[in-house]
């Protein structure tokens, strides 16, 4: 069954730097890191210590709320050090890989033949279940409480991101497997989103309903998806997975080996080969950063995309959940007049003395510059015109802001994600940080409610 | 680079202490700051809060100049008639021009140097950034108030508009109140005498009263509202050569504005359209009263509810506080849908107190002050609607 999906508010930022369809692989990292806070809500609970030795596929921590998730290493090594922030707070685990991989065998598990009960087990003990996300409120999925649907979005629509059409490519097998499994995990439909063109490895598969999307960033966001699918109703919860992570699902189930490789795209107009490469959760962006190559010294190395990545060092790690790797130009400088001469080099949804309207096909160098300071929300109606789900974006915000938690519940709160207000954020004239107000207001919800 | 990296140490050296915030607006008006994102998007749009003012104060600029030129003219009119046969070749002079500019350019520096020495201190006492709200605001002032006003009331009225109106509430984005319209009603009701009459329209008016030269300067709505007929054609109202206040009288540079703001996306188009729907919907509704023959000539409101109804959006102020004050994105309603019920009842009120208040025949300011008030109202509904919306997909759910 394929039904279309089109989106007609929103806007693609066109930047320059996009990753070339070739794979090369990264020489393997010496070290590896997780870190806890790319599991939101998480305190782990430790099960190694410094100086312990494991393979891939053990465990490494758990979460303290619920012992069955399960977070595992991507690869054999030595726990080196727990590096720990502020009220002794898990900040970072380095490891230190061995040479060569060493798998925890967790047995082949036929998806088809499973029970629903064996499949869940199997993810948890895995270290799989933290790949699989919730909403309401945008955190790794609650073992107890099953799904209406499970989303996942197969459509590539944010600024030179990972094109999962081509990087996960021959994955067929893999991915098959891991929606058989988790579709047995609802009692609604696992829906998968692929663009309009191109050939995605979805295409063809079974037990899935595949939708065709179209339209402009964030047709490509799984929040959207689900908005224009059936939206999240208060008391339900649905799933959320990456199709990148599907495929270590789906490798753990046919092989039961825990395989953390990750097809990245390192993209960014600093980049001077953009290309993608094959690497594993947690290694060293160095490791290809310097392969390929950058323009300048005075860059912002992300770990994700541009709009909703983390920042990290030219020296630090792959996130849990990146597929793409972004460098783009710190914006560090002061620029004469930046305020109000006319501008060609930057993009601006409005027309004042800015002309990105003219070139709507031109490809930008952006930096991270801010472009103004911060203010309060004075412009009304810009937000909407990116913004394709059924709700009011900016009273949201401001809900948020003055923690009015009924009025948030009201508003469609549980539906959405931080990432789902990553475009009003681009487009604030205010510079307000859009995402963390949301985050807060979610993490409040969930200390209250959930 | 000698001076940026100059005034980088100076900022430097400021920061943290109470003068950062006056040193950093000076600062950010000659060198967009060198702020970098942090978390979340990491690339953000060119657009920022000082575009988008700088966007209407150029918008404003046709106006102003028109303004000074038009003091200069309508003073020396009326005291030789025959100007006004010829007003394009009579307008555009030095005559006009300097004195225009001898009256017009005193309120602007009021205006602003008041304004801003109030947003700076706020700015240093609460610790924030000194916001750029007022750069408009303080333009929008000048243009509203009558040529003849003192200096001194202009000085009392933007402490009072900007104290009160705004930074009371937290500062530009929390006031309730459009801040330059708060300035003009509290005048209005302060001052009355200074803000309404034929004697404050023309410069000179009002010294000259009782003298045997002395000059008349009334406006077309001030004649209306008195049933007698203007002496100006409704062309001279739409080119603007006609007393009124300094900024207001000329529809057509209106217009202009208007479309810059629209083709900007500054200014909302949902607004301005709604508006001017409105002011005609009331303009037929009063035609058709006096159609109907309900108002007989020699009633109190003839003179206006006669007037083709069209014309009320070329006489008065009401184009000016359409384009440039009830857009105003902070006081106005924040939905799209809201904007257009906002915008309709701008439009109806003013013809609405225009007709029936004539005392004061110019209802703009008044209805969208009051529709300032009505704003968060009209918001609330539009997102109950959507909210409702939700409710029932639960309710269609779980039945």
């Amino acid at each position: 069954m394929s039904k279309d999906i089109k989106i007609k508010k929103g806007l693609t930022i066109k930047l320059k730097g996009e990753a070339e369809k070739t794979i090369s692989s990264a020489p393997r990292s010496r070290t590896f890191s997780i870190k806890p806070s790319d599991f939101h809500l998480i305190i782990p609970k430790m099960v190694l210590r410094e100086g312990d030795k494991f393979q891939a596929g053990d465990t490494i921590f758990y979460s303290k709320s619920n012992e069955s998730i399960k977070f595992v290493s991507p690869v054999s090594g030595t726990l080196t050090k727990i590096e720990r922030g502020a009220k002794r707070v898990i900040t970072n685990l380095l490891i230190e890989a061995d040479t060569q991989d060493t798998y925890k065998d967790f047995g082949v598990l036929n998806p088809e033949s499973s029970s629903a009960d064996a499949i869940k087990a199997r993810l948890l003990e895995s270290g799989c279940w933290p790949f699989i996300m919730q909403r309401p409120y945008a955190v790794i999925a609650n073992t107890e409480q099953e799904p209406e649907a499970i989303y996942v979005s197969a459509n590539t629509t944010a600024p030179l991101a990972n094109d999962v059409d081509f990087s996960l490519n021959g994955k067929e097998k893999e991915l098959q497997a891991a929606v058989t499994a988790l579709s047995k995990l609802t009692k609604g439909q696992l829906h998968v989103g692929v663009g309009k063109s191109g050939s995605s490895p979805f295409k063809g598969l079974k037990d899935i309903t595949l939708h065709t999307v179209s339209g402009p960033h964030p047709a490509g966001n799984v929040g959207t998806l689900i908005n224009k699918i059936q939206p999240v109703n208060k008391g339900e919860v649905v799933w959320t997975v990456a199709p990148q992570d599907l495929v270590i699902i789906g490798e753990l189930l046919l092989t039961g080996k825990f395989n953390a490789e990750r097809t990245v795209a390192l993209s960014g107009s600093e980049v001077k080969a953009p290309k993608y490469y094959k690497t594993k959760i947690g290694s060293e962006v160095s490791t290809f950063l310097y392969d390929s190559g950058l323009n300048s010294e005075n860059v912002r190395v992300i770990s994700g995309d541009v709009l909703t990545g983390a920042k990290i060092s030219p020296k630090g790690h792959l996130g849990y959940y990146s597929n793409t790797v972004t460098v783009i130009p710190e914006g560090d400088d002061y620029e004469l007049f930046g305020w109000n001469k006319p501008v060609f080099d930057k993009i601006s949804t409005s027309r004042a003395l800015t002309f990105s309207w003219l070139m709507p096909n031109k490809v930008y160098d952006l930096d991270t510059n801010t472009n103004g300071e911060h203010r309060a929300f004075v412009m009304t109606g810009i937000y909407e015109e990116v913004f394709p789900l059924d709700m009011y974006p900016l009273q949201m915000l401001k809900a948020c802001m003055v923690k009015d938690l009924d009025q948030m519940e009201a508003m469609g709160m549980y539906e959405v994600a931080p990432e789902d207000f990553a475009l009003t954020e681009f487009v604030c004239v205010s510079k307000q940080p859009h995402q963390q107000i949301i985050r807060n207001g979610l993490d409040i919800m969930y200390k209250e409610i959930g | 680079m000698g001076l940026k990296q100059n005034l980088h140490k100076l900022k430097e050296k400021y920061r943290g202490t109470k003068m950062a915030p006056a040193f950093n607006a000076l600062h950010t008006f000659l060198y967009m700051p060198n702020e970098t994102t942090h978390s979340g998007s990491h690339v953000r749009v060119v657009d920022d809060l000082k575009r988008t003012m700088n966007t209407v104060i150029m918008a404003l600029v046709p106006c102003l100049i028109f303004g000074i030129f038009n003091a200069g003219y309508q003073h020396y009119a009326a005291i030789d008639g025959t100007l006004r046969l010829d007003p394009f070749a009579n307008f555009f002079t030095w005559d006009n021009f300097a004195l225009g500019a001898l009256k017009v350019l005193p309120l602007v520096i009021i205006s602003y140097g008041v304004g801003l020495l109030i947003e700076f201190i706020f700015a240093i006492i609460n610790k924030h950034e000194v916001e750029e709200g007022y750069l408009v605001t303080g333009m929008l002032v000048p243009l509203i108030v009558p040529i003849d006003i003192p200096l001194w009331m202009l000085t009392v009225a933007v402490i009072f508009g900007v104290v009160i109106g705004k930074e009371v509430f937290g500062g530009t984005g929390m006031n309730i109140l459009n801040p330059a319209l708060t300035i003009r009603a509290f005048l209005f009701f302060a001052y009355p005498t200074w803000m309404s009459g034929d004697k404050v329209w023309v410069h000179g008016a009002k010294e000259m009263t009782g003298q045997p030269d002395a000059i008349s300067g009334e406006t077309i709505l001030g004649s209306l509202a008195q049933n007698q007929e203007p002496i100006y054609s409704i062309w001279d109202s739409f080119w603007g050569f006609i007393p009124g206040s300094v900024g207001e009288t000329s529809t057509f540079l209106i217009l202009l504005g208007a479309a810059f703001l629209i083709y900007t996306k500054i200014g909302s188009w949902r607004i301005m359209l709604s508006a001017v729907i409105g002011a005609l919907a009331m303009g037929l509704i009063f035609n058709g009263v006096v159609n109907a023959g309900w108002i007989q000539e020699g009633n109190t409101f003839y003179g206006l509810m006669s007037e083709t109804f069209w014309h009320h959006l070329v006489i008065g102020g009401l184009a000016f506080g359409i384009v440039y004050m009830a857009t105003d994105p902070v006081t106005g309603s924040q939905t799209n849908m809201g904007k257009w019920y906002y915008g309709f009842f701008i439009g109806f009120i003013s013809v609405l107190i225009r007709v029936f208040n004539p005392a004061y025949p110019e209802g703009v300011m008044l209805a969208i002050l009051l529709m300032n008030v009505f704003a968060p109202t009209i918001d609330h509904y539009v997102v109950q609607g959507n909210i409702k919306k939700r409710m029932k997909r639960l309710k269609a759910k779980t039945a």
